[in-house]
């Protein structure tokens, strides 16, 4: 690969350690402006003016704000997340578990869905305004214009209740074997699966369907080569980088927008810690999930960015 | 099967019928008395056939956040309620009829003013750790509670302790400030289970005396105990092998849950998907009148509501029959304006009950002399229905001439910032083990939620003599005094005591009601059982 990739891909890469740490300044700054003070919603409406007083200091916040963001940007720099303010628990450690649950429904959602929508869309231009084309726009459609709880109740009454095969409940716990989980998180998976798919084809068709356009397809076909050959090895490559953009999206909605999903099969992601913690207004763990979901997505569309840079037929091939 | 017969058999099975009135009503519903009996012996065996232990029992719960802990005094949900009944004992219990039982204590004694108070403890009750339980412990336990700085959800109760000592190892003497009569159900309240010294030095360690020991707590998601092998009461508690908690807050994921059969029990049935629930093979609708009550306060210390021809006009401008039927779907009672129901022992039952009365509702309002909106805030949290209850209710003052506009306000911070905040807005209480600590947790003047802002001097000096009151006819009649003063003069309106809906699948056996609170006040872990 050549030096101008490589500064490219090192821009960009600086670029999103930027908006990171421009993000981590919003959400500590957008937490101080909740209405309400920390310490009295703790303690509750009986509190006495000392015992407030006692927390606001156990607690840090008599420092001066800018003070209290470097000491929580430090403590997250090094791995500490603090302490829920609610029930004294490390963020930490009781969050670590609930990423992972979410990295393991995103992760086995994108295996199925990722190939399965790059599939139909290649399919789909193959057999362009014929049935197959047809039939695989109106299902994906139908299911994206459902909302995900009818989906979800739907695959539900059906595989839970009727047939039995797959549990309602999607609770993962630690004692359990690989397939044990993958069997647990069938129902939510295939959810999920239905809900991205109809966004992540109708990107793959129509980049594909632009790129068919071009003067080197007709050279292609002229030499005589398969439609699904010029496809696949002619049109795609050049319709990657649309195409990883709008799977990154897909992939930060599996981690960070799934909290219906997560209710109704009661599954333990962070969607849920999210939204208690909220409601309690436990700002720590709020900055702390805020954080890591920034993360994801600017790591997402970064990657994105990446992998348009290196698949770039221009950049790679400088006159 | 006609689903009201479903109903009514499993009311006698349960004991909530007596077996004369399930024939006279089956034969209402045009069944005939022979073919009635047997559907009675064909589902009586949950109810009446012996205890089995093994198996893992499992409910599936609303009620439960990831912000929960193990932590006792913490104590506010549903879930952990449940759980912590099943790990954890306190001194006494109340039985469903509202009478004491012996727990933890064995016998309780007072002297004849109600102000000393000796309990005798169990010998020979061990905690989970292997330690023996004595009054060193039970003293450590009272003490965290009483601790001003404590956060503990019991404080209130123990406010009105002045000493607790150990006088034995096995006794503790409890002297209050003024006599209580009721100290010993106080003591049956779920912050107060006994920990090794308690709890001072790790409050969280979910280490009690209970028959079950906890194994996994995971707040929010699920919580597991397994049955404790050197539990001093085992015929009484504990036949699963182990219990779970998993927490569903979704309605109908909760229903799928019970349905697939992955837990065997479950709460909260929506009123409106009872008659569907019902119909479903396999499954048993458990519905207990209980304590609990949806209400609307209002602050009797601020305009308009501090005239009470205003609070009258909107007591009787209330169709309270309406809301039972429309919000509650028939799955509870009406309300009195005061908040004692049937299920508390004393409760005064010769009190007129107010009726929708728009007349006499335009007649208070006029005399008020209040004509601008009256503002109700409500939101879904309140209780469930309360938006649509506040819109019933905005109608039926409408017949009554009484200009209401209903504010809702969003769930996110209701508890915080509108209730005990505004002057008016719809809220709910569950129900207390005794009519005083009712009164005495947001009726008398010093009262920490005192949503109504009723201060009376006259009203606190009946409660102070109720509760020093040993001499139980004296006793119900100063119940009934404080009960009309509240209905009378009081801020709370109270349209409807709910029932609590809950579904058990039909091979759980020794399921009970009990009108103390919700999955049968918290024991139906630890006392249900599943049948092979």
């Amino acid at each position: 690969m050549n030096t101008f990739v490589l500064k490219l891909i090192a821009q960009r890469i600086a670029l999103g350690l930027l908006l990171l740490l421009a993000v981590s300044v919003l959400i500590f700054v957008g937490t101080q402006l909740l209405p309400g003070d920390v310490a009295q919603s703790i303690l509750g409406q009986s509190a006495t003016p000392e015992a407030v007083a006692n927390l606001r200091r156990e607690l840090g916040l008599d420092q001066p704000a800018w003070l209290r963001y470097f000491d929580w940007l430090g403590g997250i720099l090094q791995g500490d997340l603090g302490t829920a303010l609610s029930n004294r628990q490390d963020i930490g450690s009781s969050l670590w578990g609930r990423v992972g649950n979410t990295l393991f429904l995103a992760f086995w959602t994108a295996i199925v869905a990722v190939p399965l929508a790059i599939l139909l869309g290649l399919v789909a231009v193959r057999y362009q305004n014929r049935w197959p084309d047809r039939a695989i726009s109106g299902t994906t459609l139908t299911a994206i214009s459902l909302p995900e709880f009818f989906i979800g109740y739907l695959l539900i009454y059906l595989f839970a209740v009727k047939f039995n095969w797959f549990p309602s409940v999607s609770t993962v716990h630690s004692g359990m074997s690989l397939g044990e989980r993958l069997h647990a998180i069938a129902l939510p998976a295939a959810t999920l699966t239905l809900v991205i798919l109809a966004h992540m084809m109708r990107m793959t068709r129509a980049a594909i369907l632009n790129v068919m356009q071009s003067p080197y397809i007709e050279t292609a076909e002229l030499k005589g080569l398969g439609t699904f050959r010029i496809i696949a090895r002619h049109a795609f490559p050049n319709a990657i980088a649309p195409v990883v953009n709008v799977v990154m999206l897909n992939l930060a909605f599996l981690i960070v927008g799934v909290v219906v999903v997560e209710v109704i099969f009661v599954y333990p992601g962070m969607g849920q810690y999210l939204i208690d913690h909220v409601s309690k207004r436990d700002v720590p763990v709020v900055q702390a999930v805020g954080l890591i979901f920034a993360a994801v997505y600017i790591g997402l569309n970064m990657l994105a960015d990446i992998i348009a840079i290196v698949t770039n037929p221009r950049l790679r091939h400088p006159k | 099967m006609h689903p009201s017969l479903k109903t009514l058999t499993q009311q006698t099975t349960l004991d909530q019928l007596s077996r004369r009135d399930f024939l006279r009503r089956a034969a209402a519903l045009g069944i005939a008395a022979p073919f009635a009996g047997s559907l009675l012996t064909s589902q009586a065996f949950a109810g009446t056939a012996t205890p089995q232990r093994g198996g893992i029992l499992k409910a599936g719960m609303q009620g439960g956040e990831s912000t929960d802990s193990l932590d006792p005094a913490s104590w506010t949900s549903q879930v952990q309620h449940s759980f912590g009944q099943s790990w954890g004992e306190a001194l006494t219990n109340v039985s469903p009829e509202g009478e004491l039982v012996p727990r933890l204590a064995e016998s309780v004694d007072s002297t004849a003013d109600a102000k000393t108070w000796i309990f005798k403890l169990r010998r020979g009750v061990q905690f989970h750790n292997g330690q023996e339980m004595t009054a060193a412990d039970v003293v450590a336990t009272l003490e965290r509670h009483s601790d001003e700085d404590s956060q503990s959800g019991a404080l209130g109760i123990m406010r009105g302790i002045e000493s607790i000592q150990a006088t034995d190892t096995y006794e503790v003497t409890i002297v209050t400030l003024e006599p209580n009569a009721d100290l010993p159900f106080l003591l049956s309240d779920y912050h107060l289970m006994i920990q090794p010294n308690g709890g001072k030095d790790n409050p969280a360690a979910g280490i009690g005396t209970g028959p079950y020991k906890v194994v996994e707590f995971q707040p929010g998601v699920r919580q597991i105990a397994e049955r404790f092998e050197d539990y001093w009461n085992p015929d009484e508690y504990g036949f699963a092998d182990q219990i779970e908690i998993i927490v569903i807050n979704d309605p109908t994921a909760r229903i799928s849950a019970l349905q697939s059969g992955q837990v065997h029990l479950i709460n909260r049935v929506e009123p409106r998907v009872v008659d569907m629930v019902q119909r479903l093979p396999n499954i048993v609708i458990n519905n207990t009148s209980g304590r609990a009550q949806y209400v609307f306060p209002m602050h009797c210390d601020t305009a308009p509501f501090d005239n009470n021809d205003l609070r009258l006009a909107l007591k009787y401008a209330i169709n309270r029959e309406d809301m039972v039927e429309r919000i509650l779907r028939g799955y509870g009672s009406v309300g009195n304006d005061f908040p004692i129901n049937k299920a508390y022992p004393l409760f005064p039952d010769d009190i007129p009950q107010r009726e929708f009365d728009p007349e006499r509702a335009n007649y208070h309002y006029k005399k008020s002399g209040h004509s601008s909106p009256i503002v109700l805030r409500t939101s879904d949290v309140a209780f469930p229905g309360a938006v649509d209850a506040a819109q019933l209710f905005q109608q039926s003052c409408a017949q009554a001439g009484i200009n209401m506009e209903v504010r809702r306000e969003p769930g996110d911070g209701y508890w915080s910032e509108v209730w005990n905040k505004q002057p008016f807005c719809a809220s709910y209480w569950s129900g207390r083990p005794t009519q005083d600590q009712m009164y005495s947790t947001a009726y008398i003047s010093s009262a920490d939620w005192n949503d109504t802002r009723f201060f009376r001097d006259d009203f606190d000096t009946l409660a102070r003599e109720a509760r020093g009151e040993l001499d139980q006819a004296r006793r119900a009649e100063l119940y009934r005094d404080m009960a009309m003063t509240v209905r009378d003069e009081g801020g709370l309106i109270l349209p409807m005591f709910n029932d609590y809906i809950e579904a058990t699948l039909s091979n759980v056996g020794g399921w009970s009601a009990n009108p103390m609170g919700e999955m049968m006040a918290g024991f139906a872990l630890s006392k249900c059982w599943l049948a092979s």
